[in-house]
């Protein structure tokens, strides 16, 4: 443990070099996805709500990447239509060089083995009448991973400690934890099968603050010992910030800012991760940090704003934001953004609107 | 100390269930000054909400029980108040905002219809001045169009509009203490500004007190002059905003604090713990309520409950500010 802490605090987790130059792990292009709306006996036009809309990003072996965004703006869509929870509209997912789209039968089944998922709400997504043991077995007995039921067993009791669950509750119900201790037994589901690849969907959000810390914790320890990569989406840019190595900020279905973790929290942007950075309420007194209070509401996702999808709570917006759709372009280093005005503004002009 | 306009004095409340007796609120004592905001903090299950519906008369009796305590609101006991006389009051001298403003509107009234019902009852308005009082409401918390919004029904509106509708509502009576039980913990963060933005607004403008009941330290930071800590149906700390933002004395508080991730802090470290999690109420400790977790423990915590004592201007109940503590030894 500690000299997995004393290469952390050099900045970069253990093999986050060597793995730059090697393939990603998964390599998702022009994702999409489209849910029709029913509109009305006559019309004839078909509506679509736009959750995802063209998303494409790379992740290597062993990295996280943090995906931010108000509710609505397609993050956990997106987290699931990569793993085809959901089935895509369109686009392209390459896992390990394997086109994951045209997959199916056995082989679906087997690649999926290899990338798993923890949901939001531990009081929901663990069945209540499966003990703790067999919903940890359960991903183990779809893939027959095992022959005997011992083995199987051995696996699972590892997975409890490894989580931090006393093996001895192997035949308690879930109604019997807390909900931190449902969480963990969410994440021993999703590891016993050793994946290289978790999305992790708002895995915090429903706890309490000092036992949310707990699983972050957890969840770094796991990712150092075990090497998989995470997709971590969160609303949250505090614990984005701690737990990522890149983060992407998602406004309406669109990826509006993607950049490495330190380069954005250091020079946002974009308008809107600035303010949404600005709009956290940090827990120190007479902060001079000045808020960018956005107007309005998220707009519908039928009828997405033309031109620029935020120029209708822009605080920078011109006229060419209704007009012309910025492209996600690169301003140097790998960072992403989707504004007509970012590099031609002035540098700094973001942190001096948040100091004030 | 300002004038006070609510002051609860060794507040109980109690529920009766059938694995026992849990003592939600346990000797909850505080005041609320007039003009001021008084935030009170803590984790699920400490007992604030259920302090809030005390003060307002809403718990539900059985199970629940007030099994002792004064809750003094304009030099008055609420608590000796009969049924109807706390229905004159509820609504019109102390409003209040709820955490999910999706479920707290009624989904098959209209937004008017329910902002005018209080103004009828307390105010004894006519339908068409209620009407006009209620459109006025909806532009004060800064509803676009909103005569349109008026005969709108819950469901057509976004979170953050249905919350605004929830604090117009709360405010059309012009009540003297306004309680907000987790305001903006449904809300996304850029529409939790805009909400706190306009709370604190208002109370400039209209000179309510206010109590601020949230997890978030964050959203205490901002607008609470006095903060109020509580753990397992306990107060474990009661101060000022800035004492307890620039030295958090109480462990409790102390890991709460430091357990949050910061966005200016060192992202490469592991983040500190509290260790284990809140006691249920029938496993409560015999000592501390927080001696389990708290990693400066002693003999005497696991022993006996601390009092709520005085400690350099504030109070804090722990041992470790006491004369106690040195006295006692280490294991």
């Amino acid at each position: 443990m500690s000299a997995a802490s004393n290469i952390r605090r050099n900045g970069r987790r253990p093999g986050m070099n060597d793995t730059m130059s090697k393939d990603p792990l998964l390599e998702v292009n022009h994702l999409k996805k489209l849910f029709p709306v029913k509109s009305g006996l006559l019309s004839r036009e078909k509506k679509f709500i736009r959750a995802v809309d063209d998303v494409s990003f790379k992740l290597m072996p062993k990295e996280t990447l943090g995906v931010v965004g108000e509710s609505g703006c397609g993050k956990s869509t997106m987290g699931r239509s990569v793993l085809r929870l959901i089935q895509p509209t369109e686009g392209e997912i390459l896992y390990k060089g394997k086109d994951f789209m045209k997959a199916s039968g056995a082989e679906l089944r087997k690649m999926r083995s290899d990338m798993q998922i923890i949901f939001q709400d531990p009081y929901a997504s663990l069945n209540p009448r499966m003990t703790v043991g067999e919903v940890i077995a359960e991903p183990l007995n779809i893939q027959k991973t095992y022959s005997s039921k011992e083995e199987t067993r051995e696996h699972v009791l590892e997975a409890m400690k490894v989580v931090g669950i006393n093996p001895k509750y192997y035949n308690r119900y879930p109604h019997e934890f807390s909900g931190g201790q449902r969480q963990r037994i969410g994440i021993a589901r999703s590891i016993v099968l050793h994946p290289s690849l978790i999305v992790c969907d708002e895995p915090v959000s429903a706890l309490d603050v000092s036992i949310q810390s707990q699983v972050l914790n957890l969840l770094r320890d796991l990712q150092e010992s075990m090497g998989m990569a995470y997709i971590f989406i969160s609303h949250n840019l505090s614990v984005i910030r701690h737990i990522s190595d890149r983060v992407m900020v998602m406004y309406l279905g669109h990826v509006v800012e993607m950049a490495d973790k330190d380069e954005l929290f250091k020079d946002p942007l974009h308008p809107y991760t600035q303010a949404l950075m600005s709009a956290i309420p940090l827990p120190e007194r007479h902060s001079k940090r000045k808020k960018i209070i956005l107007q309005g509401d998220l707009p519908s996702p039928v009828n997405q704003p033309s031109g620029c999808i935020f120029h209708t709570r822009c605080f920078m917006a011109q006229d060419i934001c209704s007009k012309e759709k910025p492209e996600l372009r690169d301003m140097g280093n790998g960072h992403m953004c989707a504004c007509h005005f970012c590099g031609k503004m002035e540098k700094g002009i973001c942190g001096e609107k948040l100091q004030g | 100390m300002g004038e006070k306009i609510l002051e609860v004095k060794h507040l109980k409340t109690y529920f009766h269930t059938d694995a026992g007796l849990s003592k939600a609120v346990n000797d909850v004592s505080f005041s609320v000054e007039k003009k001021k905001t008084l935030g009170i903090v803590g984790e699920s299950g400490c007992g604030k909400s259920i302090t809030s519906l005390s003060i307002m008369g809403l718990v539900e009796i059985p199970p629940g029980q007030i099994a002792g305590g004064e809750i003094i609101f304009e030099g008055e006991d609420l608590l000796k108040k009969s049924e109807k006389e706390m229905s004159e009051i509820r609504g019109k001298k102390i409003a209040m905002i709820f955490q999910e403003p999706m479920t707290s509107l009624n989904p098959v009234f209209t937004v008017g219809q329910q902002i005018t019902e209080a103004l009828m009852l307390h105010e004894k308005l006519t339908k068409s001045e209620a009407r006009k009082k209620g459109i006025e409401m909806l532009k004060k918390v800064k509803i676009p169009l909103a005569e349109k919004r008026f005969d709108e029904y819950p469901h057509q509106l976004s979170g953050g509009m249905r919350q605004r509708v929830m604090i117009a509502m709360a405010l059309c009576c012009n009540p003297d203490l306004l309680i907000c039980d987790e305001p903006t913990t449904a809300l996304d963060v850029t529409i939790q500004a805009q909400i706190l933005e306009l709370i604190n607004e208002l109370k400039e403008e209209t000179g309510t007190s206010v109590m601020m009941i949230t997890h978030d330290l964050g959203v205490i930071a901002e607008v609470a002059d006095d903060v109020m800590v509580m753990y397992a149906g306990k107060v474990v700390e009661y101060a000022t905003g800035d004492q307890i933002f620039e030295k958090p004395m109480h462990p409790y508080t102390h890991g709460l604090m430091s357990c949050i991730p910061k966005l200016d802090g060192d992202d490469t470290k592991r983040l500190s713990v509290i260790e284990g999690m809140v006691p249920s109420f029938d496993e409560m400790p015999k000592g501390c309520a927080f001696c389990p977790r708290c990693p400066e423990a002693k003999d005497i915590c696991r022993q006996k409950m601390p009092k709520l004592a005085e400690a350099e201007g504030r109070y804090v109940r722990c041992f470790k500010y006491t004369q106690e503590w040195e006295e006692t030894g280490n294991e």
